[in-house]
């Protein structure tokens, strides 16, 4: 049984717009418009799209937040709205943006209200915080107030107090926002390995696309309301025309792109460093990077080389150009 | 759990025990005093201040007294009942539900999402995240005054007066966290409404504390049947002093101060309920 089940969801708000003067008219907006999908338990998807696409208000919906205007939601067996209590001990949310820790008191002091909230006996979420405390490393800044961590601490310290009461599914509002790389990547691997020994299936938004690129098997694209795009994300790729880029830096300067004999489907995109870096586009589903190398390093010795995955912020754009056309 | 509850027991230190509504309220409400005493400077200020405010309306109350020399039928001492029980009772409303009159801060900042995602009634929640122990400056000076009303003011006791007397603060009580609440459930529509709001709040603790006769016939009739401002302090206050009310505020309705607090009260939580729905768009 999916853990998320969506089906025909949608959403539209009143909202005042001046109409004149002094009147006001009423306009429809639809946030939401007649959305499908579903999600497995142990999956770990990634919810993305534009800011105003409809993220936020799927989220409010999942959540028990807001009504459907239509459509049926399910999230862990429960309908959202009526049985908003019954879902909150299911489902941990993070709000990347919203504290939901005692601000002015210890950070070690929210887990015993959490817990209580959650009705666990000490017995029970005292060793899950211990665990959650090592293993995100909080010891150091427990009893420092919360409004004092920094933001990459908070955020751990969010992280797990969503966690404590070992939700079947874990919603992340834009986690990452604003954290260092450091604070990032311990997040990403610990959400990985939380859903990996304890399938916790995981929803994210965010606009970083690294988080998807680490924790996300699949993505869910939303533009203007609607799906644009629901797969893995190498499919996103193909879909978008990705390209992936090569930088090499060679062991003598080459001065001109045209020395270089590469392969159809290769473009030479520019040189820096005074001819020792080069970078190169190449489309990966006419060519491996092997060849890109190869064609390269006939005729000049690479020292290094790196090579850049698709932006997917820039696929996502390409996608959106390719549905509204 | 079976075996969890097998081992549950009076102590509340066992790891195992379930948690209990009463445990989890200490909880919360300890958190909130520590958090309060987070900032010790600015609490002992927030308290004197507190404390001074309430002198302020004490100092006001005592000039008009001392210049007519009889306030609405009532003497000194008697007018200072009036105000001793209006503020114990609007001190303890205030104690518990004051924070719901920034409900619109709450939901601008989108606080109230966090609330709602929590297995907790959003009251419940806010009940205890604001509750300001600042305020017991204000509760501290309002236990004085009353003491100090009810040694002056000539009351012939009886049981029926003092089951009165025992009652009405707490009737009181309830009928500010009901103006609270209903302040605070007003801000779902009106997203600017704090200041709407807070003329029922302290604008009914205003009327509360003075002698109703010195009331304007109509505006009796409003703040006793309407917003049973009056029946906080001034109508029972008729009663334990022997007193006849005024047109408006006949001295029976002395004896409304309870299930005016109920029905109130009731219907506020309605209102509420019916808030939170309109959050969530479910209707209402």
């Amino acid at each position: 049984m999916p853990i998320i089940d969506v089906e025909e969801l949608s959403r539209e708000f009143q909202v005042m717009e001046p109409a004149g003067r002094f009147r006001r008219r009423k306009k429809t907006v639809h946030a939401v418009r007649g959305i499908d999908f579903s999600v497995e338990p142990g999956e770990a998807v990634g919810y993305i799209g534009a800011n105003g696409a409809g993220k936020s208000t799927t989220i409010k919906m999942l959540t028990g937040v807001l009504v459907p205007s239509s459509g049926r939601v399910t999230v862990c067996g429960f309908n959202p709205v009526p049985q908003r209590k019954a879902l909150a001990r299911k489902i941990g949310v993070v709000f990347g943006q919203r504290s939901q820790l005692w601000w002015d008191l210890p950070l070690q002091d929210s887990y015993p209200i959490l817990g209580a909230m959650h009705r666990m006996p000490e017995a029970d979420w005292k060793p899950r915080f211990r665990e959650l405390a090592e293993q995100m490393d909080l010891e150091e800044f427990l009893s420092t107030p919360v409004r004092q961590l920094s933001l990459g601490q908070r955020m751990r310290g969010e992280v797990a107090a969503a966690l404590l009461h070992r939700p079947e599914l874990v919603i992340l509002d834009e986690p990452t926002i604003g954290l260092d790389m450091i604070s990032k990547e311990k997040l990403r691997q610990f959400l990985d390995a939380e859903r990996r020994e304890n399938g916790t299936t995981l929803l994210l938004t965010t606009h970083d696309m690294s988080d998807i690129q680490r924790l996300c098997q699949r993505v869910l694209v939303v533009d203007d309301g609607a799906i644009a795009y629901d797969g893995p994300l190498t499919g996103l790729a193909d879909v978008a025309g990705a390209v992936r880029t090569m930088v090499v830096d060679l062991a003598a300067p080459v001065h001109s792109a045209d020395l270089f004999a590469l392969p159809d489907g290769a473009v030479h995109e520019g040189i820096e460093a005074e001819g020792i870096r080069h970078s190169v586009s190449f489309d990966p589903r006419r060519l491996s990077a092997a060849a890109v190398l190869a064609a390269i390093s006939s005729t000049a010795e690479v020292a290094d080389l790196s090579l850049h995955e698709p932006d997917i912020e820039h696929l996502v754009r390409q996608l959106y150009g390719r549905a509204r056309r | 759990m079976a075996s969890s509850r097998a081992i549950r027991s009076g102590a509340g230190r066992d790891p195992h025990a379930p948690v209990t509504n009463l445990v989890l309220l200490r909880l919360l409400v300890s958190a909130r005093l520590r958090s309060q005493l987070a900032y010790r400077g600015s609490f002992l200020s927030d308290v004197a201040g507190q404390v001074l405010l309430g002198l302020t309306e004490f100092v006001e109350l005592y000039a008009i007294v001392h210049n007519v020399s009889s306030f609405g039928g009532m003497t000194f001492a008697q007018t200072l009942l009036v105000f001793g029980l209006a503020s114990v009772a609007f001190a303890l409303g205030d104690l518990l539900l004051g924070e719901t009159d920034s409900m619109s801060e709450t939901i601008r900042s989108g606080k109230l999402e966090v609330l709602l995602v929590r297995p907790l009634p959003v009251l419940l929640q806010l009940a205890t995240s604001d509750f300001q122990l600042r305020r017991v400056g204000r509760l501290i000076f309002a236990l004085a005054a009353l003491a100090a009303a009810l040694l002056f003011a000539d009351v012939t006791w009886d049981p029926v007066k003092v089951l009165l007397a025992l009652i009405t603060p707490l009737a009181g009580a309830a009928i500010f966290c009901a103006l609270f609440l209903g302040a605070g459930a007003m801000q779902f529509w009106i997203l600017d409404g704090r200041q709407f709001a807070n003329a029922f709040t302290y604008g009914g603790r205003y009327v509360a504390s003075m002698p109703g006769a010195a009331l304007f016939f109509p505006i009796q009739i409003f703040f006793t049947f309407v917003i049973p401002a009056t029946l906080v302090a001034y109508a029972p206050s008729l009663v334990i002093l022997g007193l006849d009310g005024p047109a408006g505020i006949p001295a029976w309705t002395g004896w409304l101060g309870l299930p005016a607090a109920v029905a109130l009260s009731g219907l506020m939580l309605l209102l509420w309920r019916a808030a939170i729905k309109k959050y969530t768009g479910a209707g209402g």
